[in-house]
This record gives structure tokens, sequence and C-alpha cells, in this order.
């Protein structure tokens, strides 16, 4: 069974200019020790998801579909029960770690408070389960007395991730974690995610813009665009044979060093990424893609089979499908 | 300084647009009041510590390195944004001056792009207004026969931007990152520059649209020669676009030469390690640098990379027997293969020990 288990999920925006659907049916599932990557750009309803897994989007944003956490529907459950479930079945790492800590708190104390809200355990005992966590993400058991801005940017987010991992969920929600960092920094904090994610069996969602960031550590990804998936799949193969349009356009942004076909010609799409008040009709990528033909602006594609554990919304797929056979 | 500091020779053009000499800029710190009283000194931040750096006509050097490595504050001195403490710029060969008249005209010829469009444009002024605002400043009313109409119309559609009468009286919120990007450019370009000076150009668009962005820009140099110094930590972006890459670390630059050789044969350890993290399938558990981005409060004795640089670690300096010149003996640039140079103490040693048996 899946850990994380989502299906049909849709997510509108109430705004004064009417509803603006941001997510529009989104299925997917993580197993037991499972990297999941989700990328897309901005505005494509991958941090709505985040939002919508914990219920933490604002009043007067419409939910459908189902978010299974360890079988159990989160969209249903009523006050009590969410917030157990918050922190200790699912947790987030947010992005921008710089503003996601409380500056006037001592770390210890802001690692102890969720162990404390959930009754893990008394004070005393939480302090001392948050300097083991700081050593199990690499700092110093004595930062717990640092208030934030002595921390450096990497530190920071190390300390999120510590936050993360105090009540020992099943899932961690990583939603752009080294985005705001430099690469260095980004290296060594993707080691560490990977490292706890490894010895601790923990399913995880990674979600980013930077494909070769999700590449390097998903076992599967998800390309999503205009609130959509597009494109699924084992991650080596979704990144170098894309099957879907839009996914070969964003590999390309992240070209590889030494890679001739890159050298000095930049491709990218013409056009920008839809507003979601303004999603185009039939195949949402069809006025920025290369391949477009007439069907593409009145049919919307399904996810269609495209080899082995591959799917992709385009239209093209079943087509060439047939001439294979 | 050792010996083996020399400066870096012309690029591989003979016609240098901008020239910097042995540039220096720091920033003082400040103490707290009773830190003051008691004595304590400011530590002063060494932000660009030694540059030399050439720039040809029509060429684009990417200038590269992690946060706080001073390539920003690099590009802002060029532009005369900061005031070096040492050095010279010279631009055309004449060294750059002081006087107001003077630096009006070299920031007529040198540009800038920032890294946020959304920043950079004014959101109360129409498009218009941003771009024929620095023909207004320098005074330009016409140019070539044309009309400050016809000037601002061109401009945009040479960023782009087509029609250009579409965009007059757009206001910057109703356009896109992209299109926001390329009305900055419309901003530089109106003023016809000898040089573009691009921070981080891309970083705050959107993936599929940096593509296109980066195309521009080098359209520009293929049409109009426009020289470029792009600024980013962005090594895939130095491989789509420049001529030449040059590593900064700790305020010098520690490697440069052609793209190709810098970022596929990579001789300074540096350069090593930070394309060892650019991302990729199959690149977890591969070696990176411990620890945080260096303080340039504290610039390291002899070779400013050897507390992180992994060939003192492993002991590979030491068995070359450089690691006492590592730790104790300051460099600068050296010609190692023909226009690639780095600060490398083991690098140069290797060099000298190919050359022994060959003669």
């Amino acid at each position: 069974m899946s850990i994380l288990s989502v299906r049909d999920l849709e997510v509108t925006y109430a705004t004064q200019a009417g509803p603006v659907p941001a997510v529009r049916g989104v299925s997917f599932d993580i197993d037991k020790g499972e990297v999941l990557g989700l990328a897309g750009e901005s505005g494509c309803g991958k941090s709505t998801i985040v939002n919508a897994i914990l219920r933490l989007l604002p009043a007067g944003a419409i939910t459908s579909g189902e978010v299974l956490l360890n079988g159990e529907d989160v969209l249903g459950m009523k006050g009590g029960r969410l917030r157990a479930v918050r922190w200790t079945g699912a947790s987030v790492v947010f992005q921008g770690a710089m503003h996601a800590l409380n500056p006037v708190q001592r770390i210890g104390d802001q690692l102890a408070e969720a162990i404390v809200i959930h009754k893990l355990s008394a004070e005393k005992e939480a302090i001392l389960r948050a300097g083991d966590l700081l050593e199990k993400v690499g700092l110093p058991p004595r930062r717990l007395r640092d208030y934030p801005h002595e921390l450096s940017g990497g530190q920071k987010q190390r300390v999120m991730i510590a936050m993360a991992l105090t009540c020992s969920p099943t899932v961690i929600i990583a939603d752009e974690p080294t985005t705001a960092l430099d690469v260095m920094v980004q290296a060594q904090v993707l080691g560490l995610l990977h490292e706890l994610q490894h010895e601790m069996g923990l399913a995880m969602l990674f979600i980013t813009h930077d494909l070769s960031v999700l590449v390097e550590v998903c076992d599967r990804l998800a390309i999503m665009y205009a609130g959509k998936i597009v494109e699924e799949g084992r991650s080596g193969p979704v990144f170098e044979k894309p099957a879907h349009p839009y996914t070969e356009a964003l590999a390309a942004a992240f070209p590889a060093i030494g890679d001739p076909r890159f050298r000095k010609s930049p491709s990218g799409l013409g056009g920008d990424p839809p507003q979601p008040d303004s999603i185009p009709s039939g195949c949402s990528f069809h006025p920025r893609c290369p391949v477009a033909f007439d069907e593409c602006p009145t049919t919307i594609p399904d996810l269609y089979e495209a080899g082995e554990g591959r799917r992709a919304a385009c239209l093209l797929v079943p087509q060439r499908a047939q001439v294979a056979t | 300084m050792s010996e083996a500091a020399r400066p870096e020779p012309a690029a591989p053009t003979d016609d240098p647009v901008l020239e910097v000499r042995g540039l220096h800029v720091s920033f003082a710190g400040r103490v707290g009041l009773g830190a003051g009283v008691a004595g304590k000194k400011a530590s002063v931040s060494r932000a660009v510590d030694g540059v030399d750096l050439t720039l040809g006509r029509g060429e684009v050097l990417a200038l590269a390195g992690e946060s706080g490595c001073g390539k920003t504050t690099l590009a802002r001195t060029i532009m005369g944004l900061e005031a070096p403490k040492q050095g010279e710029i010279r631009f055309m060969g004449e060294p750059l001056g002081t006087s107001t008249k003077i630096l009006r005209e070299y920031r007529r010829r040198v540009q800038i792009v920032f890294q946020d469009p959304t920043a950079a444009l004014n959101p109360r002024q129409t498009i218009y207004e941003s771009v024929a605002e620095g023909l207004r400043i320098h005074g330009v009313t016409s140019q070539d026969g044309m009309s400050e109409e016809q000037l601002v119309a061109r401009a945009l559609a040479r960023s782009g931007l087509r029609p250009p009468e579409r965009f007059y009286l757009v206001y910057p919120h109703e356009l896109s990152g992209g299109q926001r990007q390329r009305v900055v450019i419309a901003g530089a370009l109106v003023l016809e520059p000898e040089i573009i000076v691009a921070d981080e150009p891309v970083s705050s668009l959107d993936a599929s649209v940096r593509g296109e962005i980066l195309k521009l820009l080098l359209g520009l140099r293929d049409d109009f020669g426009i020289a470029m110094l792009v600024v980013t930590h962005d090594l895939g972006l130095a491989w789509t676009i420049a001529d030449r890459v040059a590593v900064m670390y700790l305020g010098r630059i520690v490697e440069i030469g052609p793209a190709e050789d810098v970022l596929t044969k990579p001789l300074h350890p540096y350069t090593k390690a930070l394309l060892e993290v650019v991302p990729e399938a199959g690149g977890l558990g591969r070696p990176y640098l411990s620890g945080e981005p260096p303080d340039p409060t504290r610039i390291p004795e002899g070779c400013r990379f050897h507390p992180r640089c992994p060939e003192v670690a492993s002991g590979a300096a030491a068995s070359a027997g450089v690691e006492p010149k590592c730790l104790g003996e300051d460099l600068g640039l050296i010609e190692l293969q023909p226009g690639h140079f780095a600060a490398c103490h083991l690098a140069a040693a290797a060099k000298r020990s190919d050359k022994v048996p060959a003669g």
C-alpha cells in the first residue's frame, strides 16, 4: 500500500474575478522509501498541492478528490485528528528557510515546540531530543541556544529539516528546499536529505522547478503544466528521453556541461506559462508547443501509456504507438 | 605577492573594450559602540582583492563563483557604482576618469541588466517611459536620424517585443517575467552600448523562458558586436553562452580561459569542486566541499583556497611537495595551457614536471 496517495485532486481558488482552477485533477502515489519529484514552473499548481495535502490552503479554496495518508483521507478529517496527523504523518520542509524560522526564538525551543505540542515527551526530554536531531542533520547540539540570525542559510535549512523530523513522520514534503541556497550548500543539503531518507526509509515528495536537482534525488518524476501532470515515469528516462514536448523544453533549460548540443545554442519555448485564470483550450500547452497540430487546440489529452511505467499527456504519444505497431 | 603573480594578458582579441588591472574593492565593517570604545577595530571585507581581467570586443565572458566571492561587487565596480580602493579600469584603451562628465558618457556605453526585472522596472512607469528614460538622462533626442520614439521602437523590436507600439502604454505588471526582462534589455540597448553587464540575467525567470532570453543576448552580440560580462553561479549557463569563463573565489579570479577548457578540463581544484556539484542523474554521493562559503573579512594566508582544498586534505599537495607553498605563498594566475590560466601551486608543479622530460 502506498503511504501517500493523491486521487483526482482539484483545487479552485475563489477570487474576486471568479473561481481560478489551480490544480485540475492530479493523481499520484508514493510508496514507503520512495522519492517522487514534482516539477513545474511558477503557477503550475505544485505548491498548491503541498498545501492541499496538509490542508493548509486559505479559506475559500475549494478542494475535491482524495488525499490518503497511510490509508486515511486527510480531506475528510476532523480538526483534532488533522492536528495529530500534521507533523506526525507528514511534515513539510518549506522553501525559504530564511523566513520560516521565528527570529526571536532560540532554535532549540522551536524544535522542541512540535514535540511538546504532540505530547511526545515532556519539555526537558524534548530539548534533549532536539539536540539529537541537530546532530542528525550535521549541526552540533550547542547550536540549540542560537537564534536564527546566528546561522547561515545552509544551517537554517538543516534546522528546517531537523524540524520536519521531530515527530518521526512517514512522509516528508520538501517544497523547493534548496532554491535559495548556493550551489555548494545545495549539494550538502541534497546529500543530507538523501542520507536521512535512505536511513529512515522515509517516503518523500520533492518539489522544485529545477529538473536537474530532481533527477539527482528522485526515483520517479511527475511533470506539471497548468495544474495537471503532463508526464510521469522513472526519473532517468523522463529527463533523458522525454515523451512530452514540454518536458523536453524544461530539460533543455538544464544543459549537461560538455554536451556539444547545448554549446552556444540556448533553446527555450516562446511565450510564457499560462496564468491559472486563462488556461488555453484543448491541450493547455498547445500555444507554446513546437510540434502542435490541428487537433491540439480542441482535444484534451489523457495521460497515455508511453512505455514501461511511463505516461504522457500528448496526442502524439498514441499516434506514435500506432505507427510503431 | 609572489613572483608567480603576474597580470593576465589580453583576451584572444587584440582589441579589448574593457581592461581591469589590479582591482581592489573593500568595505569597512561596523563595530558596536561598546566594542568601539574598547578599541576594537572594524573588520574590513576585501570583496575584490586583486583582479585582472580583459573583455574583448563582442566577447561573452562568464564570471562564476559562490555567493560572497565578490562577483557582483566586481561587476558593480566595473559599472562605476563602487569606487575601487586600488587598481585601474580602462575602457577602449583609456583609463576611466572620475569626473561626472566622463562617468556619464561611460555609463551610456556600459549598460547593466539586473537579475530581477520586476525590481528593476518602475511599476508606475509605462514601458515606453522606462525605455526612453535612459535616452532622456543622457540627453539623446535623436540619433541616426531617428526620433526618440523610433529609437524606443527599434530597441523594443530588437529585444523581441513586437510590434513595439503595442507595449508603449503597458505597465510592467501586465507583462510576464520574460517580457519584463526583455524590457530591461531594451532599456540597455536603446543607448547602443559597447558592453552589457548582466548580473544573473535569467535566474529569476521560469526555466522554459530562460532559453529565449539567452538566445536574445547571444543575438545582440552577433548582430551588434556588444561585449558581455555575464555574472552567474550557474556553470550550465556559462556553457550555453560564454566564450570564456572566469571563476572567482574570495575576491580573486582563480581560473580563467576558454569555456570549453575551463568547464571540461578544469585546472583549479575549486573549479573542479564547482563542476562536481552541478546536479545530474546519479550524482548523489559525489564529493563536495564541506563548510560554509568563505568570509571575505578573513582571507586565509597562502593560497586562499587551501583550507577547503581537497588536494591539500587528501595529501596530494604534500606528496607533490607543494603543500608548504599552498599554506604560505599567495599566488596569482599562471598560464598553464595557451590562454588558460589558473592560480594553483599543484597545477603549476604538475605542469613543470611535465616539462622536465620534454626538455
